[in-house]
């Protein structure tokens, strides 16, 4: 919780006015019990024979007109002190919603692989938005019920000594209870919290996997397996509220039982001359406040606890630091000296895994590539050919090796921004913003004229997409849902090419495209003084690459030019007649 | 048949759509037990706890000065207080267990309800509505639903049971004090609506502004890699900014408001309570028979009296938003089932005749898609589909699978309409692969049985090894065991592998391999090309490709553009028409 207290230091004093104003308003609360004892005891006089002869009428009326006032102080230190609360916990919620925002894009791409989209995106809105209201309430009402509980037992104590040590015995066993309940409840709650996971799970599933699940008849099957979990569910929740259950009724038992004690100790003072019945019914009084207040305190801490749950759950990402590791600038300067005519791009013996411990994704690629070069990637499923490109713009860590940029290792400070900047990257799956179609160009390079944009457009073979739709304002919904996924490629090309990069990267950025837009692509972006880095299962995507590294398990296995690697490779060969086989044996489906 | 089910569609549910309040009641009517212990207990609990004051009243009135206490009243009132303490304690734990027991058994069965609904739902719906929207509706919106039920039934009736209690009991002890607070009572109530609806519009706009910035982060986040890429890191967080801000002010404005309820009605409640001491003082004073007991009691009583109605006030609006809630599940419960096939009979004895004729098509009615599509399959064909992206090859599978209904014209397998026979048996003659591949959460043996739960693991092993699988599947965790969670740390052409071992398993009489082979590489693809010809012997399969190598052997090419098939035939045929067919072909090898 440090980190997020942190958050509460522009809000130093309006945190502390919440909570010391509402304690004025307990206070008036407080005394309302000693305003209707002074009534009994000295407005009343002595009774005679059922009777107040002596009864003092104006006392009486101003001790009703203070009890009418403090209602009303009351109500204006509660107003002020729900401001400051709200003010506080919104305050207090909006920093750290901004702080997440940017936490989370700092994270490098292996941090977001291990939380996952949708950890990330639950705790910045429901997590935070639980945090608020426990932030709200924790201001506005759990000082309050432990203020009154304790101020009522320290009225007691100036009233009654002796009633103090029952008001003592009473708070204690109450809180005894409350404590208890808390205690078994959070674990259970915890629990029912993971079978409302798998309910939701089974739902998801049943909407993503539609289409599989029919096609395999396995509707009845999905049912009875959601009706189990919702049946595990619901017993969870029952035993839950089962044992929430006892605490009211507890509550209540327990604070009617310390009112009898207190009666009964209180006719024993009163007989023997040392208390006065205003003084019994102040004392009764105070005591049906701590139980009001318990029960209000009962129920407070649960949404609290969920409150505090939700916030060690944002804490968690706030403390999160980015894994990429970057080197200070000396640590490059001597070796910048020996490697000053080297390549362009070099992979120095590059070795990397995604997950520590995990088995090497790619090991040990060495191999250069000049400005200007088209470099090819080619390979099967799994084998590497993104990591390898996805470590050039320093997106992952390397394990073993060196990538290096114009003689710099890409994990040097300096080369991060132009590492950022210089690159066009199209990623294998094609994402796009809601805006307009000039709004995710622009994303390339911010101040670029309509004449750049349809340039790149151009050369994206994209042209026609944006015409179809209507121009460069047309606008773009929420992940580009509005496109097709060969539409959405060719327009993250175009994004990547407005900046006109030193260094283009297409993952397999063709997927979703046909043979012949694909062609006119390449031979588009061939023309460009870009070194572009083509990785593509189909040959016929990069054999025009002045270099092609064909990559088998994570090991480079042949590198060279499609006419080398014809001779050479034997995987590669493969790969290419896999693909034509003289254009007439094609292997199935 | 066409323009009746689009009107169907059209029309607003509302007509024939009961009352929330209503479907809720018929939910709730199922546990009549529970439902008549409520009333019980509530009742019960509410009386003993109202007593309790009036013992305690009295017991005041036997405390009234040295020497003048009569313990022997005082005692007997002290059992009675123990009594109805006792009483009310267990009436008030016996209520929250039926009250848990309906809301909790209530909110099972619309989950229940709302999810059996998913499988029968058209495509189309699941198609066009957001996942997450229909998740939330049956995990979040039916949880807000059981709180706002529970808390109703549990504040809303024995608040309600105790302000008529109350007021019976004050009104018998002093009717003209009774009246004072009865008279002040709809003053708390108009102030309490008048926060209310005052926050309302705050919340409104709270509401959507939250809206907005969810969805916001999820597209930032979901696009994160690629915001990394292109370092648009601070223009996300300025326009996140932005909204953040908006919402701040909006959340302050509302939360703010929304909290005057409290001490507003508080400060009226405060005002009938000074009222009461000063007209229940007097009472003392001026007569013999209004105790100071009493004015105890009536004290007592103005505040137990008051309470409720903040509470109700509260539950109100926590119920309305339960009912909102409620509504949002009932509307999924509500949406048009597909056709049933109950009464159609089940497809046997399939060889793999599949015939298309005259079939209209569209998703969209404004657009139409395929028109006049004819096309006769017989047993152990080899029919491909190709064509450009868009052209309407994957709208053929879904009505070969009838996850949608033709327009117009009719799909009949064995010479049967497939509207004709059982959803069930159609599909169990079908096995699909498709290029989105899916896989459940689970492990990976169960993922392979899904079509054939009664396979052998020798059987599952040998198909596995036949679609190239085994080989990696063996090196996972815990091999076939391996627990798969959102595809796990599979590749795309894992798990298109694990797809097609999934038929391969299941051997089914006629196929479809949508784009099956798109995430693997052509080596691997070679390399179990020998296994799918096993499997496609004799079956009547249907292949959609983009790499046209893979189906050049087929006995019929359809050649799809716009909805139409604009050419159809054997490879070598189309080659020599020199057409769409030839242009696609040769395009690749540009």
């Amino acid at each position: 919780m440090k980190k997020i207290l942190s958050y509460f230091k522009p809000y130093k004093w309006q945190s502390l006015m919440g909570p010391l104003l509402k304690l004025a308003e307990a206070t008036f609360e407080l005394l309302v019990p000693f305003v209707v004892a002074a009534i009994v005891d000295n407005g009343f006089g002595a009774e005679i024979n059922g009777a107040y002869p002596n009864a003092d009428k104006s006392y009486i009326v101003w001790a009703c007109v203070i009890l009418g006032a403090f209602g009303l102080f009351g109500f204006l230190f509660a107003v002020a002190a729900q401001f400051f609360s709200a003010r506080t916990a919104t305050g207090v919620c909006a920093l750290v919603r901004k702080d997440l925002f940017k936490k989370v894009q700092s994270l490098s791409y292996r941090d977001v692989d291990k939380l996952g989209e949708a950890t990330i995106l639950t705790r910045m809105t429901g997590d935070v938005d639980k945090l608020q209201t426990g932030i709200n309430l924790f201001l506005r009402l759990f000082l309050r019920s432990p203020f009154i509980v304790f101020g009522a037992m320290i009225c007691a104590l100036i009233i009654d000594l002796k009633s103090f040590g029952i008001f003592a015995v009473a708070i204690v066993a109450l809180a005894i209870v409350v404590y208890a309940v808390m205690l078994i409840c959070m674990p259970l709650s915890k629990k029912t919290q993971g079978k409302l996971d798998k309910v939701l799970l089974s739902t998801r599933e049943n909407l993503a996997g539609a289409r599989v699940l029919r096609a395999f008849c396995k509707e009845d099957d999905e049912r009875a397996q959601f009706d189990a979990r919702n049946e595990e569910l619901n017993k969870g929740r029952k035993r839950e509220a089962a044992i929430a259950a006892i605490t009211n009724p507890l509550t209540f038992v327990l604070i009617n039982a310390a009112i009898i004690w207190l009666l009964y100790n209180g006719a024993i003072s009163v007989d023997a001359g040392n208390l006065t019945q205003g003084q019994v019914i102040a004392l009764y009084n105070l005591m049906g406040q701590i139980l009001i207040e318990l029960i209000k305190l009962a129920n407070l801490i649960v949404t609290v606890a969920k409150a505090a749950a939700s916030g060690s759950r944002v804490e968690a990402v706030l403390q999160m630091q980015s894994s990429l590791k970057i080197l200070p600038d000396e640590a490059e300067s001597t070796q910048t000296e020996q490697t000053e005519k080297e390549p362009f791009i070099v992979f120095d013996g590059v070795s990397a895994r995604y997950t520590d411990g995990g088995e090497n994704a790619l090991e040990d690629i060495s191999f250069t590539a000049e400005r200007g070069q088209t470099i090819g990637v080619i390979g099967g499923t799994g084998s590497g050919k993104t990591t390898l490109v996805n470590l050039l713009p320093h997106f992952y860590d390397v394990n073993g090796g060196q990538v290096r940029v114009d003689g710099k290792n890409v994990q040097c400070a300096s080369l991060q921004a132009y590492l950022r900047n210089r690159i066009g990257v199209v990623p294998q799956k094609a994402k796009l913003f809601k805006g307009t179609i000039r709004s995710n160009l622009l994303w390339g390079k911010e101040n670029a004229t309509d004449e750049e944009l349809w340039q790149a457009l151009k050369l994206a073979q994209a042209e026609e997409v944006v015409r179809g739709k209507g121009g460069l304002d047309a606008p773009v919904e929420q992940g580009g849902k509005n496109f097709s996924g060969g539409q959405k490629q060719r327009l993250t090309i175009a994004r990547a090419l407005v900046r006109q990069p030193d260094v283009l990267i297409l993952d397999d950025s063709s997927s979703a495209l046909d043979y012949a837009t694909d062609a006119e692509l390449r031979k588009a972006v061939r023309t460009l003084d870009t070194t572009t880095f083509i990785v593509s299962q189909r040959t016929s995507s990069v054999r025009d690459a002045d270099k092609i590294i064909v990559l088998d398990d994570g090991k480079a296995v042949g590198i060279g030019t499609h006419d080398e690697l014809m001779e050479s490779c034997a995987v590669y060969r493969e790969i290419y007649f896999s693909q034509y086989k003289d254009g007439e044996e094609g292997g199935a489906a | 048949m066409k323009n009746a089910k689009s009107s169907v569609k059209n029309r607003p549910q509302k007509t024939q759509k009961k009352s929330t309040l209503k479907r809720i009641l018929h939910y709730v009517g199922r546990y009549p037990f529970a439902l008549t212990g409520c009333f019980l207990f509530a009742i019960l609990s509410v009386a003993a706890n109202l007593l309790v004051p009036v013992f305690l009243g009295d017991a005041i009135d036997c405390i009234v000065d040295k020497g003048r206490v009569e313990w022997e009243t005082l005692s007997r009132l002290f059992i009675n207080v123990g009594v109805a303490v006792a009483v009310s304690a267990l009436a008030q734990f016996l209520l929250s267990l039926c009250n848990n027991r309906i809301s909790c058994n209530v909110v099972r069965d619309m989950r229940r309800d709302a999810f059996h609904k998913l499988g029968n739902l058209p495509l189309q719906y699941i198609d066009t509505h957001s996942h997450g929207d229909t998740v939330s509706r049956v995990v979040a919106d039916a949880d807000q639903f059981a709180d706002g039920l529970l808390m109703g039934f549990t504040q809303l009736f024995t608040g309600v049971m105790t302000i008529l209690g109350t007021l019976v009991f004050m009104l018998l002890t002093n009717w003209k004090i009774g009246l004072v607070v009865v008279g002040m009572t709809p003053l708390s109530l108009l102030v309490a609506r008048f926060v209310a609806t005052h926050s309302h519009k705050f919340f409104k706009e709270q509401t959507a502004t939250r809206g907005e910035q969810t969805a916001f982060a999820e597209e930032a986040i979901g696009g994160l890699k690629t915001t990394i890429a292109f370092a648009h890191e601070d223009e996300n967080e300025e326009k996140y900014n932005e909204i953040n801000g908006r919402l701040e002010k909006a959340s302050l404005k509302a939360i703010f408001y929304s909290s005057l309820t409290n001490p507003s009605t508080r400060v009226i409640n405060n005002v009938i309570y000074a009222l009461v001491a000063l007209i229940g003082a007097f009472a003392v004073v001026g007569s013999g028979t209004f105790t100071v007991g009493s004015l105890t009691k009536f004290l007592s009583y103005t505040n137990q009296y008051t309470k409720p109605f903040n509470e109700v006030s509260g539950v109100i609006t926590e119920l309305k938003s339960a009912f909102a809630c409620a509504d949002r599940i009932f509307e999924l419960i509500d949406q048009i089932e597909e056709v049933s096939d109950k009464d159609n009979k089940a497809l046997d004895g399939v060889e793999g005749n599949v015939a298309l004729t005259d079939v209209d098509f569209s998703y969209d009615k404004q657009k139409p898609l395929l028109k006049d599509l004819n096309l006769q399959v017989r047993p152990g064909q080899r029919i491909a589909i190709v064509g450009r992206t868009g052209s309407g090859k994957t709208t053929l599978i879904n009505l070969l699978m009838r996850f949608y209904d033709v327009d117009g014209g009719a799909v009949t397998v064995e010479g049967e309409d497939v509207r004709h026979i059982t959803r069930r048996s159609l599909r169990q003659n079908y096995g699909m692969v498709l290029q989105e591949t899916w896989l459940k959460n689970g492990t990976v043996c169960e993922n392979l049985k899904m079509g054939k739960p009664d396979a052998t693991d020798e059987e599952m092993i040998e198909a596995a090894k036949a679609a190239h699988a085994h080989s990696f599947i063996k090196r996972m965790e815990k091999g076939y065991d391996t627990l798969l969670s959102d595809g796990g740390a599979l590749s795309e052409g894992q798990k298109q592998l694990l797809c097609i071992t999934r038929i391969m398993l299941a051997k089914p009489p006629m196929l479809i391999l949508d784009e099956a082979t798109s995430s693997i590489d052509t080596r691997t693809e070679l390399k179990i090309s020998d296994a799918f010809n096993k499997l496609m012997e004799g079956r009547t399969s249907f292949v959609v490709a983009h790499r046209l190598s893979t189906i050049i052997h087929s006995d019929c090419i359809l050649v799809m553009k716009d909805g139409r098939v604009v050419e159809q035939g054997a490879h070598t045929e189309l080659l020599a028409q020199n057409g769409e067919y030839a242009a696609l072909y040769n395009g690749q090898f540009a």
